[in-house]
């Protein structure tokens, strides 16, 4: 119970609800254990001569307290099970708010489907034990304590041998429930192996073709599929029992009433209608003795997600606002540099940037070429603080990007990561996705500017139509003209093109580039890319090698110098020329 | 193709003859222990309504009349209806479970072996991950309606005929009173699972928004950062979130009014049994015992009804699964095998292409009118820039498709003559991204063929260099291989693929080297694994080494879609055409390379 104790502050928080929920689960159960207790009466009385008023009398508060106890039991799930969803939703949030604020780091560490997996069924098996454990734990422990007085008051030799199996199914199901979750567990892991051997198979499809093994393919299938088989009947040979077990108990406590209480009647000890409320009383038992089982195997599971979960929010924002932030800065010109830069991803794998010194003026334009992993984009990372420098300092105007207040440093960077990723959203939302305020004219005046609007003139809805698998699927190239948009719409002091420009073809990038030195003028730009047409009217060109800078200068200078540059440049020259023949 | 989208949001129509009579055909086959099953069922389903009639008996008959014997004996058959019920229930459940199971097998089964069938132009255009979801969830979805569903429904209504039946038989006019309250119990019941459904299709529908908005970010989480988007972000997660949690809290109300009534329905009718059959009592119509079966049956009902009421919901799921994997069933794209193929004998890999012509789709040629001849044991290499149609080529050979207008001939006769199984039984392929499976390095090379003996792998291994690393890995040829050979370098994946080509020994070989760059030990090893590889057959060959082209017997140059250029590598040279500036472009820097 270690772990769900971090659930406490949350149960607090709805105190009040919650002992309200209590007050009503006594209420509801002084009620339910009533009406065994007139139906005795009314049969003991159907012995002494009785009136068909007397009947009528007990049959209607029967009714009467059969829906006392329902109001409160409704009432029982209003509060404590609506409670378990309200905290659900807490747990939730805070879950988010956390995840939001986690590095970069982290989610390259760990997939999305294992972080939705924590929000959605770890959250799950918790609210499973807010909720119903609670509930039911609670509820059944109160209405066993009443029904077994009331049951002793009225013999307690029958009551002790009509109970004595009911513990034995108590165990019985928490045995049942732990072994099914063992064996379910079992199949999870089986049908993960059918998953993943379709999944290889329908990739690998060309391979078996190829070597003509389809057969062979299928007779593994029937395998796996044979080995599932037997791990789910394994599973159903253990829940089989639930029926059988819940039966045969409930049953004998049934039938011993019958038979010891049957011999007591007829020695003149107990009467006809005790007999009926011992009946009654073990039928409302049953389910308090199931619940306990359940419920013990619910808390540990609660208790394992919880766990997880914790690890989750244990987990440290590494970038962040700190007592070293100098909150007096509230604006940034641009200037940029790079004094003595050193970056790995982590202590136990080498450099990926060496000693980087770079200084980029406000209102120039640095470009960054280089093979790929020669460290592009971890350098540009630095700046906007996705990742924090090992050694060394990034500078902007002069101050350690960790002395910026993170909300002026990233509004004032426009960064297009390679990778381009638009929400399922109105292009207007996306473009205008860093704006406080969206206004069209913005958003237009940004779309032409990326080349991009002359696109959105031909989608059905203009500039209200959806992005994605719901709406509108881009190309690649409109794709990274939408992202650029967005960039430039914040009006960033810096911007930063990681390879935005890979799937734009060559005239709509040099329109592109034309308008940004417009744009773009009295800030800075760095862009990153592939091609030398992009880079070389760059004010400074450098060349990323494993990790050093290897050259650096414009684009003359450096097709002069006859390196790795010049290389790239007579390369693609050839490329074009390949391109323009037929 | 456009159409294929929207398959995972089929919700189903509730019920559709159709579909379950197909459905029904996969119970075919055990259609007379389905049939067993239900008739053990139906008696099974007397055993719990009977024993309340005996606890009538023993009230009646016994207790009333002092008869400690009668007693005990009543008590113990009693005992011994428990128990049969309760050990005919276990066999029962586990055997219907059996049936169902064996039948998604049988399903499952199927759909993969008709998956294998299927020609490239379908995985080109389906996403992995929908093909998998059939064969593997949507199979699964079915699980309830093949092992519970079908059996099971009989169960119910049995259990309330005899429920009925021993009423009626002890008293008619207090069953009719005593009944009165069930059309409100089923009215009741039937709307609650309404209301359920509904607000659980709500809650799904939120859950599925709560996700979808979570994968997204979570993929996209770089540009919420980027921009400070965070605090916007949590308050749209936040209302998703509340969404969810709102429509679980009319859920909760649904199911808080219901179980409650259900409760006061079956104390109603306790009340009207005591009042009318006490009543009756009194009138000396009817006796005690008869009263305290009444008041169990009361309690019998609920069960039975719930449980029919569900298998509504388990029909439409089935419905939606069944005609989503229908659909997969049902696709045939299909490369054509030859009704009566010619027979291969003695291949000896003489290659051409007559006046070839290809499209992925409509009239968007890759390759326009290609012609050349390959004789056997000639090595031929094939260069162009990016999208010249090399791959095509390979792709071709094999009949992984089959080309619009011309012939592609093996020793003379067209390929589409001949048993496409047959035909790449001669033919290997290695691929640029080379792909291993799960399991051993062993497994891997024979691709599970017990036809390929050990000695047969490690020679291959040996010809190839492969050797030396996999006598260096702690279990050898058994070490174990993990999905897509993540443990492995890239080399090391190269060699395993040249040892698996090579352990076929084919009389053709197609080669797509790869160009990603290994060091230069590794890149000698591979260079005479090729040259090994390459040896005594005819082979194909996408060329990125210097070395390649260089001691291939003839080189075609694809530009465009077109075959542009054609000789030895010094003829093209000399040519100084296409093949100059690729030439200059890909392999020159690697004379460097090699001189170092």
């Amino acid at each position: 119970m270690k772990n769900l104790r971090t659930l406490k502050k949350y149960f607090l928080r709805y105190k009040k609800k919650l002992f309200l929920g209590f007050i009503f689960i006594l209420l509801s159960n002084a009620g339910t254990v009533y009406v065994p207790i007139l139906m005795k009466d009314a049969i003991n009385q159907l012995q002494s001569n009785t009136t068909t008023h007397t009947l009528l009398f007990y049959s209607s508060l029967i009714v009467l307290s059969s829906l006392f106890a329902g109001i409160f039991r409704f009432l029982i799930r209003q509060t404590i099970i609506v409670v378990s969803r309200e905290i659900e939703f807490d747990l939730r949030n805070d879950f988010w708010s956390h995840i939001q604020k986690l590095p970069l780091r982290y989610f390259q560490n760990n997939s999305t489907g294992n972080i939705m997996s924590h929000a959605t069924n770890d959250i799950n098996a918790v609210r499973n034990f807010i909720g119903p454990a609670v509930m039911y734990s609670i509820d059944t422990g109160v209405r066993l304590l009443i029904v077994v007085a009331i049951m002793i008051s009225l013999d307690w030799s029958l009551t002790l041998a009509a109970l004595f199996p009911l513990p034995l199914l108590s165990y019985g199901v928490y045995r049942i429930m732990k072994l099914i979750h063992e064996k379910y567990t079992k199949i999870q892991e089986a049908f993960s192996v059918l998953t993943t051997v379709a999944q290889e198979n329908f990739s690998g499809i060309r391979v078996i073709k190829s070597y003509v093994r389809e057969a062979n393919e299928i007779q593994k299938w029937k395998d796996l599929s044979k080995d599932y088989l037997n791990k789910n009947m394994n599973l159903v040979r253990i829940q089989a029992w639930i029926m059988p077990i819940l039966l045969i108990i409930t049953g004998i406590s049934i039938i011993i009433v019958i038979w010891i209480g049957g011999m007591k009647v007829i020695s003149g000890t107990l009467s006809l209608g005790e007999i009926t409320a011992f009946i009654v009383y073990l039928g409302i038992l049953i389910w308090p003795v199931i619940a306990f089982g359940w419920v013990t195997n619910i808390v540990q599971q609660a208790e394992a997600s919880m766990k997880r979960l914790n690890k989750i929010f244990d987990e440290p924002y590494e970038i962040d606002d700190s007592e070293q932030t100098d909150f007096s800065i509230t604006e940034i010109k641009g200037e940029i540099e790079f004094r003595n830069v050193s970056f790995r991803y982590s202590d136990v794998l080498p450099n990926v940037l060496s000693k980087i010194n770079l200084k980029i003026p406000v209102g120039s334009t640095l470009a960054i070429i280089g093979h790929t992993g020669s460290g592009k984009t971890s350098l540009i990372n630095l700046i906007p603080r996705l990742y924090d420098a090992t050694e060394g300092e990034v500078l902007i105007d002069g101050v350690d990007v960790r002395k910026i207040p993170l909300d002026v440093l990233r509004k004032n960077i426009g960064l297009v990561p390679q990778e381009s990723f638009l929400f399922s959203d109105t292009i207007t939302n996306n473009i205008g996705y860093g704006l406080r305020e969206i206004k069209k004219e913005k958003i237009v005046e940004v779309a032409k500017i990326a080349q991009f609007d002359k696109d959105v003139e031909t989608f059905p809805n203009g500039y209200e139509t959806i992005v994605g698998e719901r709406g509108i699927t881009f190309s690649g190239g409109q794709k990274q003209r939408a992202c650029l948009a967005r960039a430039l719409a914040i009006e960033p002091k810096i911007l930063i093109l990681d390879d935005s420009f890979s799937a734009v073809d060559t005239n709509t990038e040099e329109e592109i580039l034309k308008n940004l030195k417009q744009y773009m003028k009295n800030r800075t730009s760095i862009i990153i890319s592939h091609r030398i047409s992009t880079v070389k009217d760059a004010d400074n060109i450098i060349v990323l090698h494993e990790g050093r800078i290897a050259e650096q200068g414009t684009h003359d200078e450096l097709v002069a110098l006859g390196g790795l540059y010049a290389d790239l440049h007579f390369k693609q020259l050839l490329e074009k020329e390949l391109e323009e023949l037929n | 193709m456009s159409d294929n989208r929207h398959d995972d949001e089929i919700l189903g129509k509730a019920y559709d003859a159709k579909l379950m009579k197909r459905l029904l055909t996969y119970v075919k086959p055990y259609k007379k222990y389905v049939f067993f099953a239900i008739l053990l069922n139906i008696f099974v389903a007397a055993l719990g309504p009977l024993r309340p009639f005996l606890t009538k008996v023993a009230i009646d008959n016994y207790i009333v009349n002092a008869d400690y014997n009668g007693l005990l004996l009543i008590s113990l058959i009693l005992f011994a209806s428990l128990m049969l019920q309760a050990a005919i229930q276990y066999f029962l459940t586990f055997y219907t479970q059996y049936l169902g199971q064996k039948t998604l097998y049988d399903l499952r089964v199927q759909i993969f072996s008709h998956v294998q069938k299927l020609a490239l132009r379908f995985f080109d255009k389906t996403p992995i991950g929908r093909i998998v979801t059939r064969t593997t969830n949507d199979v699964e979805s079915l699980g309830e309606l093949f092992s519970s569903g079908i059996v099971m429904v009989f169960s119910d209504v049995f259990i309330i005929i005899w429920i009925l039946a021993f009423m009626f038989f002890m008293d008619v006019n207090l069953s009719l009173v005593t009944l009165s309250v069930l059309p409100i119990l089923i009215y009741g019941t039937f709307l609650f699972r309404k209301k359920v459904r509904e607000t659980y299709r709500d809650v799904r529908f939120h859950l599925a928004r709560l996700n979808s908005y979570m994968q997204e970010h979570v993929t996209g989480m770089n540009v919420v950062q980027i921009f400070r988007k965070e605090k916007d972000e949590f308050n749209k997660f936040s209302s998703i979130n509340a969404d969810h949690r709102d429509a679980n809290i009319r859920s909760i109300f649904y199911y808080a009014i219901f179980y409650p009534s259900v409760e006061l329905i079956s104390s109603a009718a306790i009340a009207l049994i005591i009042w009318y059959g006490g009543g009756e009592i009194i009138q000396q119509q009817m006796t005690i015992g008869v009263l305290f079966a009444f008041i169990q049956y009361t309690e019998m009902f609920f069960r039975p009804i719930r449980d029919l009421s569900e298998k509504y919901n388990i029909l439409q799921t089935s419905m939606a699964s069944s005609e989503r994997i229908f659909k997969l069933l049902d696709n045939k794209t299909f490369v054509q095998n030859p009704e009566n193929p010619i027979e291969l004998k003695n291949v000896k890999g003489d290659i051409s292409f007559k006046d070839v012509w290809f499209a992925y789709e409509d009239e968007n040629y890759v390759l326009k009118n290609i012609s050349f001849d390959i004789k056997a044991g000639e090595s031929v290499a094939i260069v162009g820039h990016t999208g010249a149609g090399k791959s095509t080529i390979i792709n071709l050979l094999t009949r992984f498709y089959d080309i619009q207008k011309g012939q592609i001939l093996l020793d003379g006769k067209d390929i589409r003559l001949l048993d496409k199984r047959e035909l790449r039984k001669h033919i290997s392929i290695v691929l640029q991204d080379v792909y291993l499976f799960s399991g051993t390095i062993k497994s891997n090379i024979t691709m599970d063929n017990p036809e390929i003996s050990f000695e047969k792998v490690v020679q291959a291994a040996k010809l190839v260099g492969a050797d030396k690393f996999i006598e260096n890995l702690p279990n050898k040829y058994n070490e174990e291989v993990k999905e897509r050979g993540a443990t492995l370098s890239v080399g090391q994946k190269q060699l395993i693929s040249f040892a698996r080509a090579l352990a076929y020994d084919p009389k053709i070989l197609i080669l797509d080297e790869a160009t990603s760059s290994v060091d230069t030990d590794t890149e000698k090893l591979i260079q005479q694994a090729i040259e090994n590889l390459l040896k005594g057959r005819t082979a194909v060959v996408i060329a990125h080494r210097l070395s390649t082209i260089q001691n291939a017997d003839k080189i075609i140059v694809l530009h465009k879609g077109e075959l542009k250029e054609m000789g030895t590598h010094q003829q093209l040279l000399a040519k100084r055409g296409i093949y100059y500036k690729l030439y200059q472009l890909q392999y020159k820097d690697q004379e460097l390379v090699s001189s170092k």
